[in-house]
């Protein structure tokens, strides 16, 4: 495999403000929200005669909102009608997979100027419903019998690891702290607020409320509190990525088109994907994921880079154990060594290798379909120097990543980004 | 006919489990064992299998104590105060599978170890008058 033939530019990016949006807010009004944002993200302006194609990533409107058929209604509600609109299912990753579709097409020659769509509504249903719809990207036949939630998974996955390389609780919670005091500096994350910050308001509450002040010494001690309770154990609530309603939109043209969007481009320079078995039980790792180490092993070699290239990476954190993980199998640290890097505070936004400075599916929200979308829009700010209020990385970012798993890792896309 | 010329779907290999079986196949070709049931062996890519019994002997390779639950185990009446244990299952003849952990203290997840020797045990529960039966492990 060889590097791409042609070259694909990202000239913008936006997305809607991810959080607990339904009704006010539904699919068509979250899409619009991102479509809007990333119009206005492109130097020279963009309009639906200059797009080829609407590329959709939607995990499960199926099921969340009774819609199918998503391609269509996303690319007319913004002037794409009557342009090929098709959509992308892979769980978490679609639309992940929706942005390696639009670059293969870009790539193939078919299109010159995609538009590409994630956007998932989620709050239509009662947790316990979505519970239930997220369980249908697990193996239904002999996980879902067995009493498998998607917590469920990743902490039998936690286990796995904890006991193999002596990893902890304080281990993940030391992700979920550094994930929310990067959300809190992002206007479009659902949980603005770092852990700390919660403690502290959550302390005041129960003053005001005339209740018995909790003495948590500090966000450790908070967290390991019924404050924050198990829901699969390993795994408590501040372990868990959020139930959320949002969207993204990314342009993506030819090497030729680019220059009518814009002077500074970020080109993509690597994509790939893998899959796995979808049961845990059928992997021959409980504790890496194949379809992360396949999907990464083809984007470095198509873009030439290798793991310590990388300077910033969005990664899929829907729980705290799968940052780990990801950061092991991206190749970034040694299996088992990612902990001691958390700890050392490498991955925060001042530490060598930033991880998650969006504030990650924990912080910002996970609206599964629309989650691969955003990590790119992320990616696009931090590259262009632009990240909201104090988040953006001091270095000028040069090689970046992102790592969209889909399901408990069935499906995974790794993207390379370059200026 | 046999059960044991029953086809290697995923029916057969229920309805096994609904007479307290554990089967796998396993590929006459290369002897893969295959738990739950494949038809096709993906390592020679032919259709050739049999029917093998597992002892039902394993050891428990990973797990989880679940305190907010699927519909189907609130159904079957296990809540916050009453969590359940799904498990993987490494079995003595090497596959691995799927299935709910009992006989621990599910509600001190610290006590249960990896690696601990379990035993099958056929899980029944009542659905609309009719048994079902689910797979579980217990230790030895």
């Amino acid at each position: 495999m060889g590097k791409l033939a042609k070259g694909v530019a990202l000239v913008g990016a936006g997305m809607s403000k991810f959080g607990n949006h339904f009704p006010v807010k539904r699919n068509p009004d979250l899409w619009i929200d991102a479509w809007l944002n990333a119009v206005e993200s492109v130097d020279n302006g963009i309009e639906p005669k200059d797009i080829d194609a609407c590329y959709v990533g939607n995990y499960s409107s199926d099921l969340f909102n009774h819609q199918g058929h998503l391609g269509p209604q996303m690319a007319n509600l913004v002037g794409l009608t009557p342009k090929p609109a098709p959509r992308f299912e892979g769980a978490c990753a679609s639309s992940g997979i929706a942005l390696r579709q639009a670059i293969i097409a870009i790539v193939s020659g078919i299109h010159d100027v995609i538009a590409v769509s994630g956007v998932e509504c989620m709050t239509e249903l009662p947790t316990a419903g979505v519970t239930d719809v997220l369980a249908t990207a697990s193996d239904s036949l002999f996980e879902y019998p067995a009493g498998a939630t998607f917590p469920g998974l990743y902490a039998t996955l936690a286990s796995a690891h904890f006991h193999k390389y002596g990893t902890t609780a304080e281990d993940l919670m030391r992700v979920g702290i550094k994930n929310h005091e990067n959300g809190a500096e992002n206007p479009y994350a659902q949980m603005q607020q770092s852990i700390k910050d919660m403690m502290i308001s959550k302390r005041k509450r129960y003053e005001e409320q005339g209740r018995e002040i909790p003495d948590w010494s500090d966000e450790f001690d908070f967290l390991k509190s019924s404050a924050n309770p198990i829901i699969a154990y390993p795994l408590r609530l501040f372990d868990c990525s959020l139930i959320t309603d949002g969207a993204a939109c990314l342009f993506l043209t030819s090497e030729e088109k680019a220059k009518d969007f814009t002077d500074t481009p970020i080109w993509i320079t690597g994509t790939g994907q893998g899959s796995a078995a979808l049961s845990l039980h059928d992997r021959d790792s409980l504790t890496s994921f194949i379809a992360t180490k396949e999907s990464a092993r083809q984007a470095y070699q198509m873009s030439g880079l290798k793991p310590k290239d990388i300077e910033i990476c969005e990664v899929h954190d829907c729980f705290t154990i799968a940052e780990i993980v990801a950061l092991e199998d991206l190749g970034f640290y040694e299996k088992g060594k990612a902990v001691e890097a958390i700890k050392n505070g490498e991955t925060k936004r001042d530490g060598a290798l930033p991880i998650n400075t969006s504030g990650g599916l924990k912080s910002k929200g996970h609206p599964v379909g629309a989650s691969g979308a955003g990590m790119a829009v992320e990616i696009f700010k931090q590259m262009r120097g632009i990240a909201e209020r104090n988040r953006q990385v001091k270095f000028d970012v040069e090689k970046a990543m992102t790592h969209n798993l889909g399901g408990s890792g069935g499906t995974c896309v790794v993207t390379i980004y370059q200026k | 006919m046999s059960e044991m010329d029953k086809d290697f779907t995923i029916q057969s290999y229920l309805e096994f489990l609904q007479s307290k079986k554990l089967m796998g196949s396993k590929c006459k070709n290369c002897g893969i064992l295959y738990v739950p049931v494949r038809k096709l062996c993906t390592k020679c890519n032919i259709s050739n299998m049999e029917w093998v019994e597992m002892s039902g002997k394993g050891e428990l390779a990973a797990f989880t104590s679940i305190t907010v639950g699927t519909p189907y185990f609130i159904e079957k009446g296990y809540d916050r105060k009453r969590p359940y244990c799904f498990s993987i299952i490494k079995l003595k003849e090497g596959a691995m599978v799927s299935a709910q952990l009992v006989g621990v203290e599910e509600s001190k997840p610290e006590t249960i170890n990896i690696g601990i020797p379990v035993k099958v045990k056929f899980l029944e529960t009542e659905i609309k008058g009719e048994t079902k039966i689910d797979l579980g492990f217990e230790p030895t």
